[in-house]
């Protein structure tokens, strides 16, 4: 473990600035990833720049007709806030359906977005690992890879994107807002998340001295037909063998507009345009959906102990698709799949 | 007044363990503590070739590193580290002793600082160079390299070939992984040097046991050590012998003449011993009838390469079934892992799990319905020893548990069951573990305000002890609980064994009423001493202590106030201490058995599996206090949904180290994954067992739940799983 100083950030420029003149620093939000992190040696910030108390809380329309999240909007009072419960269900759902309680209450909006893969290598230093020390090697490969990806993989990484909550923000064509020394910009969600090539030491888009400072949803909620179905190996607080968004649009039984992202399968949520768009002007039933699964399964490879997922996220992918054409989504208290 | 025995009387221990008032090993707090943070070894097996600790020494605070180089002595041979546990055969591991890298995780340095944080960034600063050398992990690459022990189980007849000659005939290898017992409070140890004389606190089952061990190791004098555990936050077996981190406190606080405490990681502590995976084979041959023939039971399961650890596997189907040939065998496997050892039913809960299952293929072979199968087979004799149950309700719990679980509306078919999209499975089981009695000695201190001491060494390891050995107490000297003070977890208190095999509930409480028939005694001799006593001419057996006073139970008019009896007497206090007289006779067995039935519910598409009910009906002797038993039972309910569907601690074999050395990705169940669990006590008077009829309760609640659960699991879906845990993958083909 390294020894680290402790700072707080009095606002956004204050953050920016802390961060850009030391490179060895890092933010820290609720910590719940970070921490951990810090004790298995796996990152040594010598300087935690705290900016759990920047005045990012709120959650606000936007004039286009959205929301605006703040980063430091924590993952329950998001999943609880009634525009969220009322407009976006599914973000409320694939949040909740995340960790355990205490671990969302104190885990942030932008630090969700920020964690790290759960790869059993990454956390144990005695191992090669190639996101964890470049060019070590990739020791989920032919190890214990049930968690492990079999979408986007490369030959140097098959770690997964652990969040459930990124997967809805995918499905809703969520934008990243963050800020820099530069300047502000905004990163689509879909953009946010790379994927490992030959460079797994890089998770995401953000430069390193960037703060995230709020997420923004589009209008479009499908709050009428939507669910979120989380498959794991126990019915609650376990990271997702399998987890599918979906969200419909429907006239009558014909699909208009259609999302689907998956998670626990990829570097980052994953999602197909083509997937989306083979779905839209068909009949809401099974053959549609198997082939939209098709699509969005397409390339995928199995490393072993975790091929089975291939199979279980096609089944996941038009139950989930099922749930939401009959507007009966997948509960979070009730484990039963609907 | 009300008899506490049998009442569900609540935790007299309770508050101060929500308020924080009960004190666990690493919260003895004592001026001048040092904080000891372990360097563990990066691979499985090898030699340390260098330590360089200078790193470490220069971060601030950091005292000292003790090394296997520079730590203070200790005993050089192996008999100096045999705990009471210990292996017969072979040499127990001797933490930090010398360069030998036995398993991965192994202790090679203690970082000595004066804080925690500072300890745990030096340790990650001291650098080991490593002479590595091939291991072995893994048991099924390693299966040809079984060796067989001794079991105590003598063959009967000729088995395989009473087995070829069945009608029917079962045979099936099962598999149980390598678990972990993931107590909740990490292994800890407060160890105070104080010129010669050493004071630990230990999270240990067994004060006595760790005391004598460190004399051992420490070559010290018994009256100079003195171990102390009045609290444990769950133990399962982890604790029965003394594990390292409190050889490491020692070691510590007698380099630096300074109090020290360690205190492991959760990732550390899968590095303390587990309870071995293991292979199952069962080949069970039946007449058309539908009665056993042949039964042969072979374990093969891990251990270390310096220690042959074993339990009773395969011994179990010779208490359940009839069946005139027999045979059993049980083999062990060295790997470069720490030594396996007792957890939750060690034996049982695999052994059982194994014979169950079979059991269950064995009714489908037959076409016999489960319930039906173990009745027909039933054995009112333990058939190894040839002799009859002191009692056995073991049918009745089959009865009352189908009855409860309404098991009369089975369908016989598998995938014949249904709710909407899930497929339903109900299957059994059956449970059984021993009922045994170990030597304990129990003091009493009454003094004349009415109030007693109960004291004996044991450790209270969370299932209740304080509070059922305070009703005992109470009913036996007639005063309120409230009046009643348990002293527990010091190794100077009365002898006691350790906290394991379920026999510290019967050994202690018949211990109590001897010691209480021992002041009653006294206080009928102060009673018999008053002028004009009205119990002049009473026996010590005519007469009992109740509300406070001795009483004549011919005649209930006849009585005197303790109170009265001790002043006129001027005992301001009596001490008494006595065992209990544990039997020789061995014209008996003692055993405690369980039927388990459970509801599964698994989502024919995702094959998400859900435990929606199971109902254990168990028949254990007395039952002493029905809320903590009934606790105990539903504890081993959800432990064996954990072992039937989650629990794993998964190895890479290449680098032979747990991947999982986490409470998020080793899974036990969660809320979520509990749902209905009644638990019934079948009535079991015993007059043979032991005076007061206790048989214990601490492990039968595990044993037959992952059968019947797995035995669900296949009524559902005509999918049989025969190796642990039930995943999802392996009950639906999903490519
Ligand atoms: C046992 C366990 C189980 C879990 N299970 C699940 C699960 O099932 N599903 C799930 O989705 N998640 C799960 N999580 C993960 C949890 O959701 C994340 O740890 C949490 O969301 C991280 O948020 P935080 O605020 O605590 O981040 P921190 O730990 O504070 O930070 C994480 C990273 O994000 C960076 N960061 C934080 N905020 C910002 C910002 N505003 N701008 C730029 N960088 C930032 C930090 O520098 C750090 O690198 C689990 C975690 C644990 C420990
Ligand atoms: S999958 Fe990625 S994170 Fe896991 S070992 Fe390979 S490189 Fe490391």
């Amino acid at each position: 473990m390294t020894p680290f100083q402790y700072a707080r950030a009095n606002d956004v420029a204050d953050a920016i600035k802390q961060i850009a003149t030391d490179p060895s620093a890092k933010f820290i939000a609720g910590g719940t990833n970070l921490i951990d992190l810090i004790k298995y040696d796996v990152e040594g910030p010598t300087r935690l720049i705290d900016i759990s108390h920047l005045p990012l809380r709120s959650v606000e329309p936007t004039s286009a007709g959205g929301v605006l999240i703040g980063a430091m909007v924590p993952n329950t009072d998001l999943a609880y806030h009634p525009m969220i419960e009322q407009r976006y269900p599914l973000l409320a759902r694939a949040i909740m359906s995340g960790a355990s309680q205490q671990l969302r209450n104190m885990a942030s909006t932008g630090g969700n977005l920020v964690q790290r893969t759960r790869c059993f290598y990454f956390y144990d230093t005695t191992t090669p690992c190639n996101k964890r020390e470049p060019g070590s090697g990739c020791s989920a490969i032919d190890g214990v890879n049930r968690i492990n990806a079999i979408l986007g993989t490369s030959e140097a990484c098959i770690a997964t994107h652990p969040s459930d909550m990124c997967v809805a923000l995918a499905a809703l064509e969520a934008t990243v807002h963050v800020a820099g020394p530069a300047g502000t910009r905004t990163i689509a969600l879909a953009d946010f998340h790379r994927l490992p090539g030959n460079t797994p030491q890089r998770d995401t888009n953000l430069e390193p001295d960037e703060i995230i400072t709020a997420i923004e949803l589009p209008p479009q909620g499908f709050s009428a037909n939507y669910s979120y179905l989380k498959i794991r190996d126990r019915l609650s607080y376990a990271f997702a063998l399998v987890s599918v968004a979906a969200a419909l649009e429907l006239d009558g039984d014909t699909i208009k507009d259609a999302r689907l992202a998956l998670g626990g399968v990829a570097h980052k949520p994953w999602r197909s345009s083509a997937a989306e768009t083979v779905l839209r002007g068909e009949r809401a039933n099974a053959s549609a959906f198997a082939r939209a699964a098709d699509i969005l399964l397409h390339g995928a490879k199995g490393y072993g102990h975790n091929n089975f997922k291939i199979g279980l996220a096609r089944r996941a992918i038009m139950r989930t698709l099922a749930q939401a054409a009959r507007g009966t989504p997948q509960s979070n208290s009730d484990k039963k799949i609907r | 007044m009300a008899s506490y025995i049998g009442s569900a009387t609540s935790r007299i221990d309770g508050r101060a363990k929500v308020t924080g008032e009960a004190r666990y090993a690493g919260e003895f707090n004592v001026p001048g503590l040092v904080h000891g943070y372990v360097v563990e070894s990066a691979i499985p097996k090898g030699r340390v070739v260098g330590i360089d600790t200078s790193g470490a020494l220069e971060v601030d605070g950091v005292i000292d590193v003790l090394t296997h180089r520079n730590r203070p002595p200790m005993a050089d041979n192996d008999d100096a580290y045999k705990d009471e546990v210990a292996t017969e055969k072979g040499s127990p591991y001797r933490p930090l002793y010398d360069d030998r890298i036995l398993f991965g995780g192994q202790p090679l340095a203690l970082v000595l600082a004066e804080d925690w944080e500072s300890a745990r960034v030096a340790a990650s600063r001291v650098r080991i160079e490593y002479q590595k050398e091939p291991h072995v992990t893994d048991l099924h690459a390693q299966r040809d390299t079984a060796f067989a022990i001794n079991t105590p189980e003598k063959p009967r007849g000729d088995a395989a070939k009473a087995f070829a000659s069945a009608a029917v005939r079962h045979a099936a290898e099962y598999f149980i992984p390598t678990e972990h017992h993931n107590p909740m409070e990490l292994f800890a140890s407060t160890a105070i040097w104080d010129d010669g004389r050493l004071t630990v606190y230990d999270k240990t089952q067994g004060v006595q046991n760790v005391q004598q061990y460190l004399c051992g190791v420490f070559k010290m004098k018994p009256d100079a050590v003195r171990v102390m555990s009045p609290y444990m936050g769950g133990g399962f077996g982890a604790g029965l012998r003394p594990q390292y981190q409190v050889v490491l406190a020692v070691l510590g606080a007698r380099a630096l003449k300074r109090p020290v405490r360690v205190m492991l990681t959760r990732a550390q502590m899968y590095a303390l011993g587990y309870r071995p995976a293991t292979i199952e084979r069962l080949a069970l041959g039946a007449n058309s009838g539908g009665t056993l023939d042949a039964m042969t039971h072979e374990a093969i399961a891990v251990t270390s390469q310096f220690e042959e650890f074993a339990r009773n596997d395969v011994g179990w189907g010779n208490l359940l079934y009839k069946s005139p040939n027999a045979k059993f065998e049980h083999k062990l496997v060295k790997l470069d892992v720490p030594t396996s050892c007792d957890m939750r039913a060690p034996g049982a809960a695999t052994g059982v799990y194994a014979l169950e299952c079979a059991m269950d293929e064995l009714a489908v072979a037959l076409k016999t319905d489960p319930v039906q199968l173990r009745l027909q087979c039933y054995s009112d004799r333990n058939q190894g020893e040839d002799i009859p149950y002191t009692s056995k309700q073991l049918r009745e719990c089959y009865r009352q548990g189908a009855a409860a679980f309404g098991w009369d509306k089975r369908k016989a078919e598998p995938r014949s069951m249904r709710d909407g999209s899930e497929l339903v499975g109900w299957g059994m089981a059956s449970g059984v573990w021993e009922a045994l009695q170990m030597p304990a000695t129990v003091r009493i201190v009454l003094t004349a305000n009415g109030h007693a001491e109960v004291a004996t060494a044991a450790s209270d390891i969370g299932t209740g002890t304080y509070t059922i050995m305070a009703q005992v107490a109470a009913d036996m000297l007639g005063l309120p609980i409230d009046n009643i003070s348990v002293k527990l977890g010091d190794s100077t208190l009365p002898q006691c064994p350790l906290e394991g095999g379920s026999w510290i509930a019967s050994s202690v409480c018949n211990a109590i009423a001897n010691t209480a028939r021992a002041v009653r005694g006294d206080l009928l001799k102060l009673a018999k001493g008053m002028k004009d006593s009205p119990l002049a001419d009473a026996s010590v057996d005519e007469v009992a202590l109740m509300d406070g006073k001795i009483v004549s139970k011919r005649d209930a008019s006849r009585a005197v106030p303790i109170a009265s009896a001790m002043h006129s007497g001027n005992a301001e206090r009596i001490t008494r201490e006595e065992a209990n007289k544990v039997a020789e006779d061995k014209s008996h067995a003692r055993n405690v058995h369980s039927a388990v039935f459970a509801e599964v519910k698994v989502d024919e598409e995702l094959g998400v599996i859900r435990v929606t009910r199971v109902v254990n009906a168990v028949a254990a002797g007395r039952i002493l206090n029905l809320k903590t038993a009934h606790s105990q039972v539903m504890g081993g309910v959800v432990w064996g949904i954990g072992m039937a569907l989650h629990e794993e601690t998964l190895f890479d074999h290449r680098f032979g180290r747990v991947m999982n050395a986490n409470i998020a990705e080793y899974h036990v169940p969660v809320n979520a994954d509990v749902h209905d669990i009644e638990v019934i006590f079948v009535e079991e008077p015993d007059e043979i067992v032991n005076p007061l009829g206790i048989k214990g309760l601490g492990e039968i609640g595990i044993v037959g739940v992952a059968a019947a659960i797995a035995n669900a699991v296949y009524h559902a879906t005509g999918k049989r799983v025969r190796d642990l845990p039930i995943t999802l993958d392996k009950v639906v083909q999903f490519n």
